[in-house]
């Protein structure tokens, strides 16, 4: 039993002319939410349709929970919800999905349960024809519960869902991981990720140009910190030239500095005294992250 | 495995339910039963014919187009459909093999068309049983006709299947389907029949024409049909080509057990090479 639930090697896939991955080797360990992110094209879906084994790599290796990717014996142990998943509209919710726990080995009679959970139990003997997109995807998400997956491959799972359903997606996805599932997630909603992923993993043109945990990824970006300061009225002037900042209206003043050098500044605001109100401190977003990361680092995989 | 296949078929059954495609098949195969039983029933027919083996060999001639054109309708949406639905990725990411796949889609269709074909049969036999009573001869023929009928469709299915593997597109799946119905169902008869002409009682008749005849299954399927209602009693107006025939009598059979196991196997590894 290896440690990891996912251990790509130097995985190369091409399409025609097309490299959608250029070597990229990474790994994911149980219990493990793993954010992979990068712009449409990037590879996402491609490293994704590898590791469920609807692929299969040019050059490289890759172990699926101990299994070669697409194995019976992974499948057994993958749960997969799909971008814009899709069902029989002329099936009813829980015919559906009594055929998916049917096909996992499972009793039907776990459906109402399971319905119940994301919040479909009232349109469980509907047409799935009738149902909203956002009531599919949940559907989608109740598949993912059946049997007790230990990897779970979630591709933009957030997209038709409203708050109150993301909410209840992301406890969900918490579950699963707390019980010891790894989570492979592709997404674009990188403040949803901020906070629900533990490690973050971009793509660009096939290449992973950043792999660590938020911290990690801002301590190697070493973006500037910003601080906000609000001020006494009338005093965003003086309190911009002594500090050093940017005054952003008559009470805001913001400054911008490294991470080593926040600590300085914060002192230098506090010994303003009484002209400052409050202050915050902003580290760089994953939005900001994202950006530098995709931005500044050329690629060997660039393709033309 | 056999749990997740039947959950399979129970649903696509379901399915072929709810598009009405078990009613339309059914009553298709019901309406042209009844149009033959009572056709056949009417005055014009010879004395001293069974009507029950009259009916039959109308049967034969009517479902050697119908089955396979209701077998073509009911199986060349099985993976196309859910390429365009989308809904194929997940299905092949659950732990049921593409074979188990094909199996449980095939099985369904399957029981949808012999139900339609002993529904129909059935209602045919009633009617003429009931109107000139019934010889057991004439079950023993509509009882033959019944299972040939059956795997005649199985052939067709698993064309159905595999044409439906190897496009991405139902309408592109719908419109092949069709013209292999045209070309194996329609014209190879005629070609066959031009060919013969053409060569008038020489090596091709006698040689490679019996071959060709018994290993197209709508031939086969009419042949082996044919061939026993006419050791049984003359028919009038059966075509007399079967009794220039020299290959076994087994062999129409085993056409119709080899074509949908050959199709099936290639539409399973067409299946296999399918990257969703």
């Amino acid at each position: 039993m290896s440690i990891s639930a996912i251990e790509l090697s130097r995985i190369e896939k091409r399409f025609g002319a097309l490299t959608a991955l250029n070597g990229v080797t990474l790994s994911v360990a149980p219990g493990e939410r793993l954010a992979l992110l990068g712009h449409n094209g990037a590879g996402k879906t491609t490293l994704i349709r590898l590791v469920l084994g609807l692929i299969r790599p040019d050059g490289g290796t890759l172990r699926v929970l101990d299994g070669a990717a697409g194995s019976m014996a992974a499948r057994r142990r993958i749960a997969y919800l799909p971008e814009n998943v899709a069902f029989h509209g002329a099936l009813t919710g829980r015919e559906q999905l009594a055929l998916f726990a049917r096909m996992r080995g499972r009793r039907a009679t776990i459906v109402p349960g399971l319905l119940d959970r994301v919040g479909l139990g009232e349109a469980l003997d509907r047409r799935i024809s009738t149902w909203s997109k956002g009531m599919r995807q949940r559907l989608g998400l109740a598949q993912i519960l059946i049997g007790e997956p230990d990897l779970v491959v979630l591709d933009e799972p957030t997209s038709g869902l409203d708050p109150i359903s993301r909410g209840m997606f992301y406890d969900i996805v918490a579950e699963l991981a707390g019980r010891g599932a790894a989570v492979l997630l592709s997404s674009h909603a990188l403040t949803e990720m901020e906070a629900r992923a533990d490690r973050i993993v971009i793509l660009k043109k096939g290449d992973i140009v950043a792999d660590g945990r938020l911290a990690e990824l801002r301590a190697g970006a070493a973006l500037p910190i910003r601080l906000r300061v609000s001020v006494k009225p009338d005093e965003a002037d003086r309190v911009a030239e002594t500090v050093g900042g940017l005054r952003i209206n008559g009470c805001a003043v913001e400054i911008s500095c490294s991470a080593d050098d926040k600590l300085r500044h914060l002192a230098a605001v506090t010994a303003l005294g009484p002209a400052v109100e409050d202050i915050e401190i902003v580290p760089p977003s994953l939005e900001d992250l994202y950006r530098h990361f995709n931005q500044s680092r050329p690629s060997a995989g660039d393709q033309p | 495995m056999i749990g997740q296949i039947a959950a399979i078929t129970a649903t696509e059954m379901r399915i072929a339910l709810r598009n009405r495609w078990v009613i339309t098949a059914t009553a298709l195969m019901t309406v042209f039963g009844l149009i033959l039983a009572f056709a056949g029933s009417s005055p014009a027919g010879t004395l001293g014919v069974d009507r029950l083996t009259l009916t039959a060999s109308s049967l034969a001639t009517l479902s050697v187009y119908l089955v396979p054109l209701i077998a073509l309708l009911l199986s060349y949406d099985s993976f196309a459909g859910e390429r365009e639905r989308g809904t194929l990725a997940l299905l092949l990411t659950y732990p049921v093999p593409r074979s188990g796949l094909l199996a449980a889609k095939f099985a369904a269709q399957l029981g949808v068309l012999a139900g339609a074909i002993i529904v129909g049969y059935g209602v045919a036999t009633v009617v003429v049983a009931g109107l000139h009573g019934a010889s057991a001869d004439g079950l023993g023929h509509i009882a033959r006709l019944a299972v040939t009928a059956i795997l005649l469709g199985a052939v067709f299915l698993a064309v159905g299947d595999l044409i439906s593997a190897s496009v991405r597109q139902p309408g592109t799946a719908a419109s092949l389907a069709l013209g292999v119905w045209v070309v194996a169902v329609v014209m190879l008869d005629v070609a066959l029949l031009g060919a013969v002409v053409a060569d008038d009682g020489g090596v091709f008749t006698k040689t490679v024409f019996p071959v060709l005849l018994v290993a197209s299954p709508t031939d086969a399927f009419r042949l082996f049909n044919l061939l026993a209602i006419e050791a049984d009693a003359a028919v009038p107006g059966l075509a007399s080509a079967p009794q220039t025939l020299t290959l076994p009598a087994f062999a129409p059979i085993a056409t119709l057990v080899a074509w949908p196991l050959l199709l099936l196997a290639g539409a399973l590894a067409t299946l296999r090479r399918i990257e969703p």
